[in-house]
């Protein structure tokens, strides 16, 4: 096997120095009702090139771009990613590297986070950023977690136009500990109805995401208002961050927690993971943040550097009494999207963003004109959703023959929205492929 | 002996990111405009973030200067304890680049997302069987998330019988993720001393063994890199009381192919893919922690679960007593890629070999070693060996400062101050992708320095001096935080 280097008589000359007769000798000390009896039930070793001709196989199995027109969104969005991120990315000394606990052999990675910490401070307006989480949906069980742990209650408000998935995870996280979760309706705009705040008393946090599952942008400096009256935390969630390379950032508007999914920046949709948890907050809150945060300091010469740093709040020095029980960041994620927001820059994410509202907002404006109503009024980034009735689906299935996929049914979430689907065009849309699918729903 | 591999060479500074670039320059093929531009709504549009704008050169410099300030597993030997930082197969990178698989959307219909589906599908058949557990689900993004899957089943599975049992047993040799993640089920950890041979006695479990215990959570091999043989009985301590066991799979990598999991008594299990199957560990993640379980906690796994019926495979959600979902989507797919074309290329016969080489390395290391570096428990180790800096105590040298002069030597610094039943432990687990002639080295390396110690231990103090930087001012960092430019 061309992964284990040792020869046959450089096994008989380290087992002799171990004092060993052969192999099993080695594991002598296993009692023998532990002991795994035959092969493992694994199918035959494959050759590079068997492995190769498999995964190609598997791989074909599955629809992408540009053979298929796919307009879908709702958490996962194909952007382009320039061959100069895959290029780097690559480059082994980031990724066989392990967590940078010496630092002085890791500054690269080190560089590299606080740099991603600074970004994302900029980009949602916020004072602090961790070093990122595992995706967005587990950022927000985080977030909302540290939220009544501030502000030692129990309750939380949470918008029922946050991706349902997101939801179900905060559940799962919150289960345990004996929480109280009210769930926000929405408005006939497709924002969150955030009126039953005012009268709702011991909460711990406000909770939505914008752009929300309907792709519509919410009112944040409303929200925030209302949230901080109450004496509870603002958390906002998003999973597409490229609206706020257009609309304004969150830390502007009262966001007291920023969280979200940042695979947009970089990160290929790989069916749903790894992702990039972004998490931000005020600085005021930083040591009750969870996930890890590098800052910066000088080494024994007066040389700047970077460490990993406030590391009190984590498991390993903390255990039961740490902040959460995550150890580790989708580090590897984090750096491509710093590698693409330092590749399409201030300038760049701008023009990217508006591209993205301009294709979203010509698909609208051709299925408006080919008679469907778009479901909600409020502005919305690159996705929104619209009615294509109940007798749609035969239509899509058909459309799936032909190669595109129509968006993504909602009814499966929101049952009174049935036909109803959200649709999402990002810059890799082309006006002919939107044309296309304007053509073809129309007949 | 060959020449030892630290050297020092040309290193390049690179300013921050934003201390670089122009207004106007951008490293990004705008896509064609084709479409006409659409009125904002006023009081909604902002002015956009503050990032510098770079050319593609100069974001190509940038992080590959940055890049040669790290130190991987290609760049050489890297015995992080408890960390399995083996080689990462290039093949594997390829596979999971694959057009079909980088560019699947997760919501895609099961007609267009066979390929994904059956991987995953294979995947958890793989590893069911590598375990002896009955099933798996791939959800959970990193060790620790599958310990608080773990945590979260035998929390189900004691609600489904009306019980609430609010403690559950964590020995001192457990990670430290162990005690947080059962913290976040509302658990209180009990903590159980390891005995002076550094296994947890069986008879310790049974005095603390009740009716309000949940369970146990239990590294095997520990952490000390030795095989926690009353298991079986411990186990049955814990059944009896009606309480459930969870592995910490970690070390999975000294026992593949040896010991059987499912027959041990544990009923839960993690695995970490990106230690015992290969995938790289991007300087700090993504991981992937799949979670085992037996039979009784199936019905709890999170969803969606991948069904099979003949050849087609679906997604299903209706599991009713299920602990609901850990990741917006199915997982790090990504990850589950790479080690799957692991595993598939090593076969039973390679997976078992790799844990004999893994055990061999660590045992040579620790034979080699252990008259020069306190060796706390001298029995056969599995695949990592811990030493502490009891022998230099005399000259007032640290296993910090060992640790740090390993770097000018040209390796990477092994798992320090970790166990912590161990006092300065250093704690070495080669992996079996080293060979003989790279541990030798190693060896020699070590033993330099621990002579070093004796003659001039400022050498030591004053190390690394080889890297870009020297040691840093952790203290200063923590108190005047300065996280963002």
């Amino acid at each position: 096997m061309r992964y284990l280097p040792h020869t046959e008589e450089d096994i008989s000359s380290m087992l002799h120095a171990v004092g060993a007769e052969d192999m099993d000798d080695l594991f002598s000390m296993i009692p023998g009702n532990c002991k795994m009896e035959g092969d493992l039930n694994l199918p035959e070793a494959l050759t590079e090139w068997e492995l190769n001709t498999l995964m190609h196989g598997l791989s074909k199995k599955i629809a992408v771009s540009p053979e298929y027109k796919i307009f879908m969104g709702a958490g996962s969005y194909n952007h382009y990613i320039p061959e100069s991120v895959s290029y780097l990315l690559g480059r082994s000394e980031f990724s066989t590297a392990y967590t940078p606990y010496q630092p002085e052999i890791s500054q690269g990675t080190l560089q590299a986070i606080y740099e991603y910490q600074t970004l994302v401070t900029r980009l949602l307006g916020m004072e602090v950023a961790n070093a990122s989480m595992y995706d967005g949906a587990s950022a927000l069980a985080e977030a909302i977690l540290m939220a009544a742990r501030v502000a030692k209650r129990k309750k939380v408000a949470l918008s029922g136009v946050i991706h349902p998935y997101y939801r179900d995870v905060v559940r799962t996280y919150l289960e345990p500990g004996d929480y109280e979760i009210v769930e926000l309706p929405s408005l006939g705009n497709g924002r969150t109805d955030i009126s039953g705040v005012a009268g709702m008393d011991d909460l711990a946090a406000v909770v939505i995401q914008s752009p929300n599952f309907f792709g519509c942008i919410e009112d944040l400096r409303l929200t925030g208002e209302i949230a901080h009256k109450s004496g509870s935390f603002f958390v906002l969630s998003f999973t597409e961050p490229l609206a706020y390379g257009l609309f304004k950032n969150p830390g502007c508007q009262g966001a007291d927690i920023v969280c979200g999914e940042g695979q947009s920046l970089g990160i290929p949709q790989s069916f749903g993971g790894p992702g990039l948890g972004m998490f931000a907050c005020r600085m005021k809150h930083v040591r009750d943040m969870p996930g890890r945060l590098v800052g910066k300091t000088t080494d024994m010469d007066g040389r700047p550097g970077f460490v990993l740093t406030l590391a009190t709040r984590e498991q390993h020095i903390r255990r039961e009494k740490a902040k959460s029980n995550i150890c580790t960041n989708n580090s590897l994620c984090a750096l491509a999207s710093s590698m693409y927001m330092a590749s399409v820059g201030g300038t760049g994410i701008r023009e990217l963003a508006c591209l993205n509202y301009d294709k979203a907002e010509y698909l609208k404006r051709g299925l408006r004109e080919a008679g469907f109503r778009i479901s909600f009024d409020s502005p919305t980034f690159n996705e929104f959703v619209v009615e294509f009735g109940e007798d749609f689906n035969d239509t899509y299935k058909k459309l799936l023959e032909q190669g595109i996929v129509a968006g993504i049914p909602i009814a499966t979430w929101y049952p009174e929205l049935s036909g109803h689907y959200l649709l999402c065009a990002t810059e890799t849309m082309d006006r002919e492929d939107m044309d296309a699918l304007i053509k073809e729903v129309r007949s | 002996m060959k020449e030892l591999q630290g050297a020092s060479g040309l290193i390049l500074n690179e300013p921050l990111l934003w201390e670089k670039g122009k207004k106007g320059r951008c490293g990004f093929s705008m896509p064609r405009r084709d479409v006409v531009p659409s009125p904002v709504d006023e009081g909604l549009a902002g002015d956009g973030p503050d990032f510098p704008d770079l050319s593609e050169v100069d974001v190509v410099r940038h992080y590959t200067r940055l890049s040669q300030w790290n130190f991987g597993v290609d760049a050489g030997m890297y015995p992080l304890g408890s960390c399995t930082m083996k080689y990462n197969p290039k093949v594997n990178e390829r596979e999971a680049s694959l057009p079909g698989f980088a560019g699947a959307h997760p919501l895609l219909p099961p007609e267009l997302s066979q390929g994904a589906l059956e991987l995953m599908y294979r995947l958890e058949q793989y590893l069911a069987g590598i375990t002896g557990m009955d099933a798996v689900t791939l959800q959970p993004s990193a060790g620790a998330h599958g310990e608080l899957t773990g945590m979260l089943l035998i929390r189900a599975y004691h609600k489904s019988r009306g019980s609430h049992r609010s403690k559950i047993i964590v020995p001192d040799t457990a990670h430290g993720t162990n005690p947080a993640s059962a913290a976040l089920c509302d658990f209180h950890p009990v903590a159980v001393k390891s005995g002076e041979d550094g296994i947890i006695p069986a008879e310790a479990i049974a005095a603390i063994m009740d009716e309000d215990t949940a369970g146990i959570m239990i590294t095997n091999p520990n952490t000390l890199g030795l095989f926690e043989d009353n298991i079986r009985e411990i186990a049955e301590i814990v059944h009896s009381k009606g309480g459930l066991v969870y592995g910490d799979g970690a070390n999975m990598n000294a026992v593949m192919g040896i010991v059987q999991m499912g027959k041990i008594g544990f009923d839960v299990m993690h695995l970490n893919l990106h230690k015992t199957f290969s995938t790289p560990h991007g300087g700090g993640g993504p991981g992937s922690g799949p979670v085992c379980v037996k039979n009784t906690l199936k019905p709890f796994l999170p969803v969606p679960r991948i069904i099979k019926e003949g050849d087609r495979y679906t997604l299903s959600g209706d599991f009713p007593e299920t602990i609901g979902k850990l990741q917006a989507f199915y997982g790090n797919f990504g990850v589950m890629i790479k080690a799957c074309s692991y595993i598939m290329s090593m076969g039973s016969e390679g997976l078992k070999r790799a844990s004999q080489l893994a055990v061999l390395n660590a045992n040579y290391i620790k034979e080699n070693l252990k008259d020069s570096l306190y060796l706390p428990y001298d029995r056969p180790c599995m695949h990592e060996c811990v030493f502490s800096d009891k022998f230099q105590e005399g000259e007032k040298i640290t296993t910090l400062d060992m640790a740090k002069r390993l770097m000018d030597y040209g390796f990477h610094p092994p798992t320090i101050y970790f166990p912590l039943v161990v006092h300065g432990a250093m704690m070495i687990e080669p992996t079996e992708t080293e060979s003989k002639e790279d541990i030798d080295c190693f060896i020699a390396a070590l033993k330099a320095i621990v002579a070093e110690a004796g003659k001039d231990p400022d050498l030591l103090k004053m190390a690394p001096t080889r890297p870009k930087l020297r040691r840093l001012d952790e203290t200063a960092a923590a108190r005047k935080p300065c996280l963002a430019g």
